[in-house]
Order: structure tokens, then C-alpha cells, then sequence
């Protein structure tokens, strides 16, 4: 029941998609693990059309990732077939999808990192990028207002859900600095046109995320010193169960289709 | 948006004059959407081009959103449509990307008889984000018309849609949300 793994090569251009495709893809498996346990109906179809939103975006991505690549590996190839460190999201996306308030709080944070990142990829010298991110940046919009209303529901609500939305930003927050930190791959993409230093997006970052926290009156916890380092391939203890699920029929049954 | 879609009446600018694209045209614009079936492709605006090719026709199409599940249903329903006319070649294009705004007025009177209300335009400072926090204008009912209304969800049976009721006639309904 085993395929051969895939491995694309390491390309600094690949790489930054490949950062990006994989965050998408990665908290869309994630946020589809609720389906059927939402706490309510409604939402049980949010996060589905959320988790729907970030795939269709990680499969851009990932094809555009494999054509730069040259070997001719596709969607479900680089979605399926690699092994745990050849993934590059950063490791906030793989986190357990914890309760109701923490996956409101990581989909906010995600959402206000992606939302000025589509925005610079929009002028992106690949055109093919550029195209993809004026997609997405229309869908990541509805996603951050839907999550922030969230956050300030429970935020600013009952004793319960004030602890637990506090609880999942102390839970998160020390995940938060992978998604601005440069290095040779991030400068790579800048001064090729690809896209930006991901070190850029902070201050629109910081100004969603307070205004929100402002109205959930919620404090910002304190930022933490280290660095994960999922967007280099290494990642936490939860990556490798998760892709044992997400893997499992594409390896059973290589190049199954619906 | 820089360059708008064809125009969605169907007549094709490059007809040869045999009348074989009018025809294609006059075909497409009875597929209805999958998800949406009150509403065609040409009226929902993502037919972006047809083209006579050698041996057939080229349809051009924009996906509506990127992960929307039907997009290969539309494909193939529009193979289906057109396989008279020769080899059909379906290509997908996205950009510039698709906005409701290009939903013709047509297509927009006939979401509201289904009883979806009709995406407004978007916001004409594209690229400031939704309010975070938003106050929202309540929406008008597709069936009676009242404005008393209230949004149960953000996101519907669709991704392109949202929950509504109205708080008059009781009728919950969806929203087609500007995009």
C-alpha cells in the first residue's frame, strides 16, 4: 500500500509557492476536519467553504509550483506524494484543529497574513500569479471579516468563551513569527518580482489583528522569541499523523481520481 | 476591473457570418449554472470568449471562486451543449478575475425571482478590506420585498452565497454576495 515519494527540487522560486500552496492546502485539511462537528449548522458550511476557498487557491499554487519545478509534477503529485519535510507550510496551519474558539482565532490570524499577500502578489512579475492572487484576495476578505466576527463574539461574550478565546490566542500566538520571517528565498522572490518578503506584511498585520482585538477587548499577548521553522521543512509532532490521513487514498490508489 | 467580460447578449463580435458562433452563443445561454440553476453561464458572466476553431468551437470561461466545486460540472455541461457544433475546446481563464458585477441585469432579475437577492456592486474601492467588524445594510427580500430582514450565516449552501431571513414574511433566503 506504499507509493514512491515525490520530491521537487529546490528551486528558490518553487520554494515561496510551494511556502504559500502549502499553508493554503494544509489549514484547508485542517478546517475540513470540522465537518459534521460545527457547532452549528451554518458553520459546519463556513468552514467548509473556507477549507473549499484555500484548496482551490493550494491547487493554483501547487500547479504553477510544479510546472516552475520542471518534472512535470502535478496538483495531486505535490499535494500527496511528498514526505513530511518536503512540506513547506509554516507550522501555525498544522496545529490540531483544537475547539471551536482556537480554529476562529488561527483563521484570523491566517486570513489577515494571506489578505495583504494576495493583495502584493496581485503585481506579481508571474502572471500567472498575479491572476491567482486577484482571486484570492476577493475570498480571503470574506474569510477574515467571518473569523473576526468570531473572535468578538467570543471575545467580548460569556465568562466560558472569553477563557477559551483567550486560551487559543496564548496557544497560537508564539506561532505567529514564521509568517514574517525572511530569508534567502523570501529575498529571492523580492528582488525577482515573484512576490514579497513575507517580513512586509507585518505592520498590515498588526494593524487588523488590533483593531480586532480593540473591539473583542481582548489584550494582544506578549510575542515570543523563537522561530518554527515549517516553511524549511521542519515541523511539529502533529505534521506527520495529519499526513498519514491526507495521504492515505492518493497513496493506496496513485493517480486516483473522483 | 480593467476589461469587462463579452457582452452577454451572445453576439459574437467574431462571427464569420455563417452563424455558426450566434448559434453557440444562443446554446450557452441556455446552460444554466449547476448551482444556481435560475441563471445561465452568459448571464452569470463566466463565458468569457467563443471562438470557431478548425474544427469546432473554443469556449473560454472564468471560474467564479477558486475552489468552486462545480467548475468541472460546468465544463463538461458545456461539452455537452456544444458537441454538435465539432471538437469543443474549453479553456480556462482567470484573469482579470470574475466579479458579480458582471452579472447581467437579466441574470440579476432572475436570482431575485428564484429567491436569491441579487449581489450589489462591489465596492467601487476595491482592495480596502470589508469592514472587519461590519455594520450591515440589511437586505431587501426576494419575495416580499421587506428590508426587515437579518443574516443567519456568511456563507451558505454555496461559497458564493450567504444566509438571510426575513423577519416579515418568515422566509429564510440567500444572498449572492458581491464579489
Amino acid at each position: 500500500m506504499t507509493t514512491p515519494s515525490i520530491q521537487p527540487g529546490t528551486r528558490a522560486d518553487v520554494r515561496y509557492l510551494l511556502r504559500l500552496g502549502d499553508a493554503c492546502l494544509v489549514l484547508s485539511h485542517r478546517l475540513s476536519e470540522w465537518c459534521g462537528h460545527a457547532p452549528i449548522l451554518e458553520e459546519d458550511l463556513a468552514l467548509g467553504n473556507i477549507a473549499l476557498d484555500l484548496l482551490g487557491q493550494a491547487r493554483a499554487l501547487l500547479t504553477r509550483a510544479g510546472q516552475l519545478d520542471g518534472q512535470a509534477l502535478d496538483e495531486d503529485q505535490l499535494a500527496f506524494l511528498r514526505e513530511e519535510r518536503h512540506y513547506l507550510n509554516p507550522v501555525l496551519m498544522e496545529l490540531p484543529r483544537g475547539d471551536f474558539a482556537f480554529t476562529q482565532a488561527r483563521n484570523l490570524i491566517v486570513a489577515s497574513w494571506l489578505l495583504p499577500l494576495w493583495t502584493r502578489l496581485q503585481d506579481s512579475a508571474d502572471a500567472e500569479i498575479a491572476a491567482i492572487a486577484a482571486k484570492a484576495v476577493k475570498e480571503v476578505r470574506y474569510h477574515q471579516q467571518h473569523a473576526a466576527e468570531w473572535v468578538v463574539r467570543l471575545g467580548d461574550g460569556s465568562e466560558e468563551s472569553t477563557r477559551r478565546m483567550k486560551d487559543a490566542l496564548a496557544q497560537l500566538w508564539p506561532y505567529v513569527n514564521e509568517l514574517f520571517a525572511s530569508d534567502d528565498v523570501d529575498a529571492a522572490a523580492e528582488a525577482s518580482g515573484l512576490g514579497p518578503a513575507w517580513s512586509s506584511l507585518k505592520p498590515a498585520w498588526d494593524a487588523a489583528m488590533d483593531e480586532v482585538l480593540a473591539e473583542a477587548r481582548l489584550t494582544r499577548p506578549k510575542d515570543t522569541p523563537h522561530v518554527y521553522a515549517g516553511r524549511l521543512g521542519v515541523h511539529s509532532e502533529h505534521m506527520g499523523h495529519m499526513l498519514a490521513t491526507m495521504q492515505s487514498l492518493q497513496r493506496a490508489y496513485p493517480g486516483g481520481v473522483w | 476591473m480593467a476589461a469587462g467580460p463579452r457582452a452577454a447578449s451572445g453576439d459574437g463580435a467574431t462571427d464569420l457570418g455563417c452563424g455558426r458562433l450566434s448559434a453557440a452563443w444562443e446554446v450557452l445561454s441556455q446552460v444554466l449554472d449547476p448551482e444556481v440553476p435560475a441563471v445561465s453561464l452568459v448571464e452569470l458572466g463566466i463565458v468569457r470568449d467563443l471562438v470557431e476553431t478548425a474544427d469546432g468551437v473554443e469556449v473560454v470561461l472564468t471560474p467564479t471562486y477558486s475552489g468552486c466545486p462545480a467548475t468541472e460540472a460546468i465544463e463538461q455541461q458545456v461539452r455537452e451543449a456544444l458537441a454538435r457544433f465539432g471538437t469543443v475546446t474549453v479553456t480556462m481563464r482567470r484573469a482579470p478575475a470574475w466579479t458579480t458585477d458582471w452579472i447581467s441585469d437579466e441574470g440579476r432579475e432572475k436570482l431575485r425571482r428564484y429567491g436569491i437577492a441579487p449581489p450589489g456592486p462591489v465596492d467601487a474601492a476595491q482592495g480596502v478590506p470589508i469592514r472587519l467588524v461590519r455594520r450591515e445594510k440589511p437586505l431587501a427580500c426576494p419575495r416580499c420585498g421587506s428590508t426587515h430582514t437579518e443574516k443567519l450565516s456568511a456563507f451558505g449552501s454555496t461559497a458564493c452565497k450567504a444566509l438571510h431571513r426575513c423577519l416579515d414574511c418568515r422566509e429564510p433566503f440567500e444572498h449572492f454576495k458581491p464579489l
